[in-house]
């Protein structure tokens, strides 16, 4: 058994149990990397909570992201299971067209909804400059950046709604003969037989929503790399590019990877870390504890 | 979606025509949705194609459809960037790390499923946390301690072993996965093998091994996907020496390699899309297989 279990133990320990405790460690210090770690007690967390203003927009930005993308991806996974469900022809080509962009490389997707919304040449703005409806600037904006990153997010729905056909299906159809038979019509039985019998599969695809909002990072990067290249012309914007336009896309892991690897602040950026630390076990667990009330137990 | 047609009518009166009606114009309906939706998520990939096969001027400007047809930008793209290096380190990665998670989480899943012992529960509790975690939360220290461990003057630093090592550690979400798949295998395959007298090490590698065959190719797909697309991890590390870029990262730079021309960032991104979605067609089941798995079972 120890035998069996070895890999990981040391595994664990060396990459997650050590770096907790250090991160713990170097909250409580100033450390760059080159001088060994100064003492500092809290301050890195006084000067988070209330100096840095960039905490709160990129706090807020998260927030926003959460609350707007996780919804619209449940609710479009579902929409297109139950459909999906229903369709009596051509399920697996249509299953497939809507995984596919699931299976996209981030960085791929990414680069190509740049290019697809590009304000000045983009398709997306042509078309619609021959609706005569003159399109918003997307990436360039800071009003629209993160709405064309949900657009992205829905996008990539295709696990979501494998998992939420695979529990559509799933759903016994003794269950639904019943419910008409007690004159149930199909909204009804949408409502109280589909949606209680697969709610598990919907609290698995809300928290793992959340978990993946409060680790946003790769998109917000590169579409905002790309895009600031785009605006200035200049060859190398990395630096100067996160969060743009105007810090509407600075989302928290984005501030902690300035902080922590650009700027070398790794005290600063531990402290940022031991935040995120609460904050997704407190998420996670509110979720999962309030959960009972409406996830129906007996479906699974 | 077998089941669901295999209801067989009995002697059945065909519904009156006004239900019929109505039933043909909801599936209708249905389909024109289905339609609309299905030409929205082939749109991006449609406008990435065409542009990819425009001339740089095409590409600047507001046409939608490439004239003539720019194929070798395909080949461009390989003399303008190093492409091939960046595939190569990929690989490196996407097979170092796969082959790693596979053999360090096949045992821990197995000794979580199957063995009993003071602390199970503990344990795959802890694993459940670590698969809940951001990685941002270690991503400091661990920074901290690759840039401090120099043995025999190797500087981690730069390269992409730092991505790679952890994964011979066990993997959290592969152990989790592993761990409901075994919990599936009756318990008398193991009694039987047991009684002839195998050790739990045998039975591993005998029984469990090739009846989780699904699961484990789950894993090693999940795997390989994930350090392809992997971003993050290899930015950190290897984000100031070009030499170890993998695609993802080289992909986010191009643009900045080559200022603004469109036509070859879609090819080049055409590209790095490429080998995932033929993976996908060679092994569709093993992917909506695995997929399921990790939703419905968790």
């Amino acid at each position: 058994m120890l035998l069996l279990m070895a890999p990981w133990l040391v595994g664990f320990s060396v990459f997650f149990g050590y770096p907790l405790v250090m991160s713990a460690y170097l909250s409580l210090n100033h450390y760059d990397l080159l001088s060994p770690p100064r003492w500092v007690g809290l301050a890195n967390y006084r000067y988070l909570f209330s100096v840095d203003p960039q905490t709160w927009t990129a706090v807020k930005n998260t927030l926003w992201l959460i609350v707007v993308l996780v919804p619209l991806q449940v609710l479009s996974a579902f929409g297109l299971a139950i459909m999906l469900a229903r369709a009596r022809q051509g399920v697996g080509i249509f299953r497939t067209i809507f995984y596919l962009p699931a299976l996209a490389p981030p960085v791929a997707a990414t680069l190509g909804f740049v290019f697809i919304l590009n304000p000045a040449t983009g398709p997306v703005n042509t078309i619609l400059g021959h609706l005569g409806i003159s399109g918003p600037l997307w990436f360039q904006d800071p009003h629209w950046s993160k709405p064309s990153l949900v657009l992205l997010g829905i996008w990539g729905v295709g696990n979501t709604m494998i998992i939420f056909l695979a529990a559509v299906l799933d759903v016994p159809r003794t269950l639904y003969e019943s419910a008409q038979l007690d004159g149930a019509g199909p909204l009804q039985r949408l409502r109280y037989v589909t949606l209680p019998s697969i709610s598990p599969v919907i609290l698995f695809a809300v928290v793992l929503g959340v978990i993946q909002g409060l680790q946003y990072f790769t998109q917000a990067y590169v579409a905002a790399g790309v895009a600031a290249g785009q605006a200035s012309q200049a060859a190398d914007v990395t630096a100067v590019s996160l969060g743009y336009p105007l810090d509407s896309t600075l989302f928290y892991p984005v501030l902690l990877y300035q902080h922590g690897f650009t700027d070398f602040q790794m005290g600063y950026a531990s402290a940022m870390a031991m935040f995120l630390l609460v904050v997704s076990f407190a998420v996670t667990l509110v979720i999962v504890l309030n959960s009972r009330r409406w996830v129906h137990e007996g479906a699974r | 979606m077998s089941a669901v047609g295999v209801v067989a009518p009995l002697v059945r009166r065909k519904p009156p025509a006004r239900v019929r009606r109505k039933r043909m114009l909801v599936a209708i309906a249905n389909h024109s949705v289905l339609i609309a939706a299905a030409i929205a998520f082939l749109a991006p990939f449609a406008f990435i194609t065409l542009t990819a096969l425009m001339t740089n001027n095409q590409a600047l400007s507001s046409n939608l459809w490439p004239h003539p047809f720019a194929w070798h930008n395909f080949i461009d793209v390989f003399t303008k960037a190093p492409l091939w290096r960046w595939t190569l380190n990929t690989m490196e990665y996407s097979f170092a790390a796969t082959l790693g998670v596979v053999l360090s989480s096949v045992p821990v899943a197995y000794a979580l499923a199957r063995i009993r012992w003071r602390g199970r529960t503990v344990a795959f509790m802890v694993v459940l946390v670590a698969l809940m975690l951001p990685p941002q939360v270690t991503v400091v220290p661990l920074y901290v301690m690759w840039a401090k461990f120099h043995p025999f003057g190797f500087n981690f630093i730069g390269t992409l072993w730092p991505v790679i090592i952890p994964n011979w550690f066990g993997d959290a979400f592969s152990i989790f996965l592993l761990r409901q798949f075994f919990l599936t295998i009756p318990e008398e395959y193991m009694d039987a093998a047991r009684v002839d007298g195998c050790g739990e090490l045998r039975i591993l590698t005998t029984v469990v091994a090739r009846l989780a065959k699904p699961a484990i190719a789950a894993v090693a797909l999940f795997s390989f996907l994930y350090t392809f697309n992997d971003f993050f991890l290899p930015l950190l590390y290897t984000g100031e020496s070009a030499h170890h870029w993998v695609l993802s990262i080289g992909l986010s730079e191009f643009r900045s390699l080559h200022q603004v021309q469109w036509n070859l960032t879609m090819a080049a991104t055409l590209l790095v899309m490429a080998p995932v979605i033929v993976l996908f067609f060679l092994a569709q089941r093993a992917f909506v297989e695995g997929v399921t798995l990790t939703g419905v079972k968790g």
